[in-house]
This record gives C-alpha cells, sequence and structure tokens, in this order.
C-alpha cells in the first residue's frame, strides 16, 4: 500500500513539556489506522499539528509525498485531511444541514463578490451543496433533523452530523478524535460499520480511540502513543502481544 | 425569493412615511429621516462585521469621517484652472465647477470623481488597518479599533488644511440623474428618498451575502472558528472582506451625509458616534439585521429630532449596558425571524 | 537641543508617564483579578480631582481629598455591585462593551453635577508659578507631588499585594478563581475590593495631576486610553512593568513635540497603542506565550 500520510519525525513542545516527541509513522492509503496511548500521551496534539492547528516546530507530515507542515489549517482541509473533534465542535446557531453544508466550502466556489451579487451561477452551486449535504445526511442516519439547530441535537445525532461535515468535504484522510466516547456498546457496533464503509468509498481514516474492542476490530494498523513518543506500531494482533505496550496500560508484569 | 420580502417591505414603509409625512404637513420631519438613514447604512455594515464575521469594531465613526471628509476636501478644491495639474484632471473628466455665495465660479473636484475616490480611501484604510486588526480579539480587538477611530478623530481635529475644529463647509450638492442631494428644501423629498433607496441597495446586497456560501461561513466562523478553519473556510479572509464591506458602507454614507449638509467635522470621528453604532447593532441584536435598521431608524430619527436632549450621550450608553447586561440577543427579535439568518 | 531643555522635557515626561503608570496599574489591579478591563478607569480620576475641587472649598485640603478618595472608592464599588456582578458567564465583549458604558455614564452624571466648566484643585504646596530648580531646569512642586504620590502607590501596592493577607488573597484570584474560592476566598468580595482600589488609586493620581492640569468631566477617555496603552506597552498584568513603560510613553510624548505639530501629540500614544497591539500585544516584557495568545 501507498503511504498516504508520512509523519516524520514531528516534535511539538508547549514551554517545557514535550507533548509529542520524534513520532514518526506513516498511513497507508485506504486503510484504518488507530492511534492510541494513555491519557496524555500527545494524540489530540498529533492530531491537531496534523490538521495545521498548531504549526510543528520540527518534523515533516507529507500527504501523498505533499508537505503539509507550516500550512494554514484551511489550506489543509483543501488538500483533503479533514477532522472531527474531541467533543463535537457543531456550529450551534446553524442547522444541521447548514452544518454539512459548511462542509462543502472547500469543494464550492462561490466567492465573496459573487454572494453580494447573487450572481446566477452560484444558484445552481448553492443548490448542490444543499443536495449533497441531505444525501450525506440522510446516508449517516441523521436526515430526520436536517433543519434543526445544531445545538439542540442530542449528543449521539451531533456526532453523526460532526461526521457528516467532515465527509462533506470529501476528504482523502479523515482524522476522527475519539468517535466512540460516550456511545454505548450498541451504538460503537453501529459506529465501526459506518467507519468500514467509509473506507469503502476510499477516505483513509486515522483515528483516536480509547475504546480497545473497536480498534482492535476494525483497525489495519495501530501506533501507540506514550508520553509524546511512539512506542509501538503493528497489527493489532502484534501491538496487543506487544509487552511494552501491555506495560503501560496495565503496568507491571502480565504474561 | 421569499428573503427580499422584507426588504420590499422597508421600502413599501419608506414610501408611506414620506407620503403620511405629506398628507400630515409635516415635511420637516424629513430631514431627520434622512440623516437617519444614513447612519443606519453605517450600523448594517457592522451589523455584518459584528454579528456575522464576530468582530467588534469601536472606531467605526473612522470610515464614516474618511469618507466624508475625502469628498469634502476633493469638492471643495479652489484649483486654479490654468495650472498643469488642473488641465490633466480635466482631461480625465473629474472636476466641476461650482459656485459660490457671491457667484464667483470655483473649480473642483467633481462629486462623484470625489465619491469613488472616497470609497478607495475607505477600502485602503479598512484593508491597511483591517490586516493586523482581523487577528485581535477581545479587549485587544476592542482597542485596536477604538484607537482606529480615536486617530482619525484627533487627526483630523488637529490637521489645518482639513479645518480643524470647524471642519469642512461649502460642499457643493451631488448631482443624481437630474435629481440633487442637498440640504436644500426644494430637494427633501429626492433626498430622502436617495438616502433610503442606498439603505435599501445595502440590506439587499447583505441579504444576498448572509444566504449566500460564503455568507454561511461567516456564520460558521462566528460558530466556532477552529472548526470552520478545518473545514476548509479561510476565515482571515472572510473576515478582512467583511471588515473592508462595512468600512466603505461607512464610508459611503459619510459621502452622502456630508453632501446632504453641505459639510462635515471631527465630532463625525468622535469615539461617542462609534459608540453609538454598536449600541444600535446591539439592541437590534447582534446578527439581525431587520432589528438593526428598526434599532438605527428609531433611535436616530428620535436623537436627531433631539427629543433627547442633553442626555443623548448618556441614552445611549444606557441602553446599551441595559442590552449587555440582560439582553445580550438584543431587544428586537421576534420569533418569526429568529432562526439562522434572516 | 541644549540640555537644560532637554532635562525640562525629560523631567515633564517623567511626570505625564508617572500618571499614565499610576492609571495603568489602575487597570491591572482589575485586571488581574478579574480578567476585565475596566474601561471607565479615567473617569475614576476625573471624579477624585472634581470631588476633591467640591469638598476643597469648604474642608482644609487634605481632609478633601481623603473623603474625594473614599467616596470614589465607593464608587468603584458600586459600579462592580450594579454592573458586573450580574453577569453569570460573561463574555469578553460584553464586559469591554459594558464598561465603556459605564465610562460613558460617569462622564455624562459629572457633565450634569459640575457642568462642563474646568476645574482646578489648589497647589498642594506653592502655587502655579513656584518652581523648584533642579540642575537647570525648573520643575513645579506640583509634579514633585505627582512623582512622589505615584511612587508611595506603587510602593505601598507593592507591600500590599506580597505581604497582606488580603493582598495575597487577591492574587490568588488572579492566578486561578476557582481554586482560590475552594479555599475559603470569598472571590466576590475580591473583586469588588479591586474596583476599589482601582478607583481610590484613581483618584488620588487625580488629585494630584488636577493642580497640573486642570480638571474637566471628559477628561477620562484620553487619560484612560492612554493608562491603557502603558499598560499592554509594559504587558497586561504587570504592574511593574507598567512603570518602566509609563516612562518610556511621557518621555516619548514629550519629546514628539519636538517633532510633531502639538495637535498630534495624543496621536502618538494611539499610534504606540496600535502598533503594540499588532506587533506585540504581550508587551514589551511579556512572555512569548503571552504574545501568541492573542485572546483571552
Amino acid at each position: 500500500m501507498n503511504p498516504q500520510l508520512a509523519v516524520g519525525r514531528l516534535s511539538h513542545c508547549f514551554g517545557g513539556l514535550k507533548a509529542v516527541s520524534e513520532v514518526s509513522f506513516e498511513v497507508g492509503e485506504g486503510s484504518i489506522t488507530a492511534l492510541i496511548g494513555p491519557n496524555g500521551a500527545g494524540k489530540t496534539t498529533l492530531f491537531n499539528l496534523i490538521s495545521g492547528t498548531i504549526p510543528p516546530q520540527t518534523g515533516s507530515i507529507r500527504l501523498d509525498g505533499r508537505e503539509l507542515a507550516g500550512l494554514p489549517p484551511y489550506r489543509i482541509a483543501e488538500l483533503g485531511v479533514c477532522r472531527t473533534f474531541q467533543t463535537t465542535r457543531l456550529f450551534p446557531r446553524l442547522t444541521a444541514i447548514e452544518n454539512v453544508m459548511v462542509g462543502r466550502h472547500a469543494r464550492s466556489r462561490a466567492g465573496f463578490l459573487a454572494g453580494l451579487l447573487n450572481l446566477p451561477y452560484t444558484w445552481r452551486e448553492e443548490r448542490a451543496i444543499r443536495q449533497r449535504a441531505g444525501e450525506l445526511l440522510e446516508e449517516l442516519g441523521a436526515g430526520d433533523c436536517a433543519d434543526e439547530a445544531a445545538g439542540s441535537l442530542g449528543f449521539r445525532k451531533q456526532r453523526l452530523v460532526e461526521i457528516a461535515r467532515a465527509l462533506a468535504a470529501e476528504p482523502r484522510l479523515l482524522l476522527l478524535d475519539e468517535p466512540a466516547a460516550g456511545l454505548n456498546l450498541h451504538e460503537t457496533g453501529q459506529l465501526a460499520g459506518l467507519i468500514r464503509r467509509i473506507r469503502e468509498r476510499g477516505v483513509t481514516v486515522l483515528l483516536v480511540e480509547h475504546d480497545m474492542s473497536l480498534v482492535m476490530d476494525i483497525s489495519d494498523r495501530v501506533v501507540v502513543l506514550n508520553y509524546g513518543r511512539k512506542l509501538a506500531e503493528g497489527t493489532p494482533a502484534q501491538v496487543q502481544s506487544d509487552p511494552e505496550v501491555i506495560r503501560i496500560y496495565l503496568g507491571g508484569d502480565h504474561a | 425569493m421569499r428573503r427580499y420580502l422584507p426588504v420590499l417591505i422597508l421600502a413599501a414603509v419608506v414610501i408611506a412615511v414620506q407620503l403620511v409625512v405629506r398628507a400630515a404637513g409635516a415635511v420637516y420631519y424629513l430631514t431627520q429621516a434622512t440623516m437617519a438613514a444614513y447612519y443606519c447604512l453605517v450600523t448594517v455594515g457592522l451589523c455584518l462585521l459584528m454579528g456575522y464575521a464576530g468582530q467588534i469594531s469601536l472606531g467605526h465613526a473612522g470610515f464614516f469621517a474618511i469618507g466624508g471628509y475625502v469628498s469634502a476636501f476633493l469638492t471643495t478644491l479652489r484649483l486654479e484652472a490654468a495650472a498643469p495639474a488642473s488641465r490633466f484632471l480635466s482631461r480625465l473628466g473629474v472636476l466641476a465647477e461650482r459656485q459660490d455665495l457671491y457667484e464667483n465660479l470655483l473649480l473642483g473636484v467633481s462629486p462623484w470623481a470625489a465619491l469613488a475616490a472616497a470609497v478607495l480611501a475607505t477600502a485602503l484604510v479598512a484593508l491597511v488597518i483591517g490586516l493586523p486588526v482581523i487577528r485581535l480579539k477581545g479587549h485587544y480587538l476592542a482597542m485596536a479599533t477604538m484607537g482606529f477611530g480615536l486617530i482619525v478623530f484627533r487627526v483630523l481635529l488637529g490637521t489645518r488644511f482639513l479645518g480643524e475644529a470647524d471642519g469642512i463647509g461649502g460642499v457643493p450638492p451631488l448631482p443624481l440623474f437630474g435629481l440633487e442631494v442637498s440640504g436644500g428644501r426644494a430637494h427633501r423629498v429626492e433626498s430622502y428618498y436617495v438616502a433610503w433607496a442606498l439603505v435599501l441597495a445595502a440590506l439587499l446586497l447583505a441579504v444576498n451575502l448572509i444566504h449566500s456560501r460564503v455568507g454561511r461561513a461567516l456564520r460558521s466562523i462566528h460558530g466556532g472558528e477552529e472548526a470552520a478553519n478545518a473545514l476548509g473556510v479561510n476565515t482571515t479572509r472572510y473576515k478582512l472582506a467583511t471588515f473592508v464591506l462595512s468600512a466603505v458602507f461607512a464610508g459611503v454614507a459619510g459621502v452622502f451625509l456630508t453632501h446632504y449638509n453641505g459639510g462635515i467635522g471631527p465630532s463625525e470621528a468622535a469615539s461617542m458616534k462609534s459608540v453609538r453604532y454598536v449600541a444600535i447593532v446591539a439592541v437590534g441584536g447582534m446578527d439581525n439585521l431587520w432589528g438593526t435598521l428598526i434599532a438605527g431608524a428609531l433611535l436616530n430619527f428620535i436623537s436627531l429630532r433631539g427629543y433627547l436632549g442633553s442626555y443623548d450621550d448618556a441614552f445611549f450608553a444606557g441602553i446599551l449596558i441595559l442590552v449587555m447586561l440582560f439582553f445580550p440577543d438584543g431587544l428586537l427579535r421576534p420569533r418569526w425571524l429568529k432562526r439562522g439568518a434572516p | 537641543m541644549p540640555f537644560d531643555q532637554i532635562l525640562q522635557y525629560f523631567l515633564a515626561g517623567v511626570t505625564e508617564g508617572a500618571i499614565y503608570a499610576t492609571i495603568a496599574i489602575g487597570f491591572n489591579i482589575i485586571y488581574n483579578t478579574t480578567g476585565i478591563i475596566n474601561f471607565a478607569q479615567g473617569e475614576f480620576l476625573v471624579l477624585g480631582g472634581m470631588i476633591a475641587v467640591t469638598l476643597s472649598a469648604f474642608l482644609p485640603l487634605p481632609l478633601a481629598i481623603a473623603l474625594a478618595v473614599a467616596a470614589t472608592m465607593a464608587v468603584g464599588a458600586l459600579v462592580d455591585l450594579v454592573f458586573i456582578r450580574w453577569l453569570a458567564s460573561p463574555s469578553v465583549l460584553r464586559l469591554v462593551v459594558i464598561t465603556i458604558g459605564v465610562s460613558i455614564l460617569l462622564r455624562e452624571g459629572m457633565l450634569h453635577v459640575w457642568d462642563e466648566k474646568v476645574r482646578a484643585l489648589r497647589h498642594f504646596t506653592g502655587s502655579e508659578i513656584s518652581s523648584v530648580r533642579f540642575l537647570g531646569a525648573h520643575i513645579a512642586p506640583q509634579a514633585l507631588w505627582v512623582l512622589g504620590i505615584a511612587a508611595v502607590i506603587v510602593a505601598v501596592l507593592a507591600i500590599f499585594f506580597r505581604f497582606t493577607l488580603v493582598g495575597r488573597a487577591m492574587r490568588a484570584c488572579a492566578a486561578n478563581r476557582t481554586a482560590a474560592r475552594l479555599c475559603g476566598i470569598n472571590t466576590r468580595w475580591m473583586v469588588t475590593l479591586s474596583f476599589c482600589l482601582s478607583a481610590g488609586i484613581g483618584a488620588l493620581a487625580g488629585c494630584a495631576l488636577s493642580p497640573l492640569t486642570q480638571t474637566q468631566y471628559d477628561m477620562g477617555a484620553p487619560l484612560a486610553i492612554k493608562g491603557f496603552t502603558v499598560a499592554i506597552l509594559g504587558g497586561l498584568g504587570n504592574s511593574m512593568a507598567a512603570v518602566a513603560a509609563g516612562l518610556i510613553l511621557g518621555l516619548l510624548e514629550v519629546f514628539s513635540i519636538s517633532l510633531l505639530p502639538l495637535a498630534y501629540k495624543d496621536a502618538v500614544s494611539l499610534a504606540v497603542l496600535l502598533i503594540v497591539l499588532f506587533l506585540r500585544p504581550g508587551g514589551l516584557f511579556g512572555r512569548l506565550e503571552a504574545q501568541r495568545l492573542k485572546e483571552f
């Protein structure tokens, strides 16, 4: 598999704290890769670095060979990297469908002047955007709340809308930050199916997760972080049996 | 095109007001109504900036004054017809003659060329100031915009060729398709309609923008800038564009009001004016265009008629505080106007 | 420029700078305890001066000043109790706008009580024409009072915040409000106290300044802007830096007169404000992190 995302010796310090230290790994195209590790291991910081929210201090992030480090977040989104957030960050006063329509922003053109003057070419584009957004919401099972304010939606619906929004941008790489947080067993199973369907559309998935059963179930590869450093990398089976990984999760010696 | 309905309603109200006032023989009310329109124009732009792009501006009166002063200065120039610069400008077609009180003919820049220059100047200043200002937040943003407004005020107050404290007077009327924007009683009705037509045009643009892809992007910025960025929205560019647009609205209002009043003074740039604009937008509800308009029309009219007496400034400060303390969503939010974009 | 003229300018700049630094310290106290920038800080100076002028007509000067300071502190407490305490979840925007509104209300109130007449407090010692010779330059005794009072304020505050229980409690609020509350500190009263303190400092400075610059109802805003510029220049919240920054701005302003027309003198400090906000919002002495965090 071609490495779609290649993270090379990425580092970032907050003051004296080395949040991410010399982390290197690759994410294969069309794969589902999981990033795991104890709290404070630097997983969300890593996401922030990849999505451009924080500029990395050293190291490189390449998407299909193209350097992302140092680019502004909106540019990285245009290049095909989209993310969800640990606590859903929908735009509360926009409706669900409007939220997803914002997701289409990177794949549409109508500019400031065209908007001001309501130029005809924007009418067709707007219809297309709305239609696509509606389709995505339906697909993810949130079609019934399309016209409700996003801030008033239930927790599970909010997560679905956020994923729909990220998918609307037609990303090549989708970063999911703890998508299973707060979901029960049944819902996590549905999430697993959803992630697999996303992969089938050709989207590479990189997810941060604490739910080990989900991780082991759907991931092709797993990367383990601890204290900002990469501890281990491999298939779920390999990582599961790695003594170092067992130690940091369970402490002490376990067979 | 349901979104344009309120614009049509407003147009009807504007016409109705004029007819009623004429029937009641109280045409003099039109004067304050005309001036109120120009101040409303500023608040329309400010509403877009504060309510949609989420940037407070405590110095918008500065843009109003820049627009007004540029056009006032240019149209009241006394150029020597024989001078090479004058002949060059004349060839460009930007000069115009006007008569002063003694029936002498004076040569200055034509009002329309001056308008263009004023718009350009305002846009440029907004661009230059906007770039660093856009990146600021919270108190820093408030102070930077306030500082900008104050600098404009101080420079206008202290510059000899801009009239210092007296400002610039003798500004000729603005000719418009055979009509005229000026303070003369004969032109009262047409000035009134021109003023409100401008406001309606600005509202049309604003409504278009809000319902467009960029408008949605602006609302997303307001709803969560980091998430918006992560979805490909170039927040800096849109915030800056909105800033410049709102500045241009204010500058145009300044130009027209200057022609209407026949002059302009540094008090138009005073921070109290900026606070008023913010108060009106706040009372109307930050992102509520129609609320801002209603609040602007009413409050400006009341203030201009002098009904508030010496408590004018205190009144605006008071309602601003009240709204901020108890009604941060504004006072004018009927439920059918509420959800999402107006 | 001949040396004694430079020295003259220097002394003028230092005197002005001392006032600006005092205003900045007033900002910092409230900012440190609450995160709010109190735009009404300038009005406290004017209010103190005005009350003192009125009282000094029938009371001895020191008593008039003391009562003026006390009255202004009461007003400061009122500002907090009436306008700030209500807010359960204040956003920065609302607070900014509210304190601006309060400053306007105070100003209009002063206008209606004292109208637009310019008033001035008696010189503490000497009169308008007395001066003290200092290395070839003349300095008014009142200017020395200003410097002295500013120095005393800084010293007393330093001791207060470092060595007294209340002062330390206020610093605790500034560092971490929730933790302070968990330690049993009544944060709400700390906020009120910080408003009182800032108002008192402002009033005292206003009284000291009044004989030199006269007092008029609308002098608050320009003073506040300059005070804020100094506070930002030194780094918001850092009062020692505010002293240095105050001196810098005072000197800059005074020496700018030799280059620019007098009418632009106020524009100089505004330009400094914008430059600092655009280039280095953390201030000259601010940490790099504070710079990058352009938001609260």
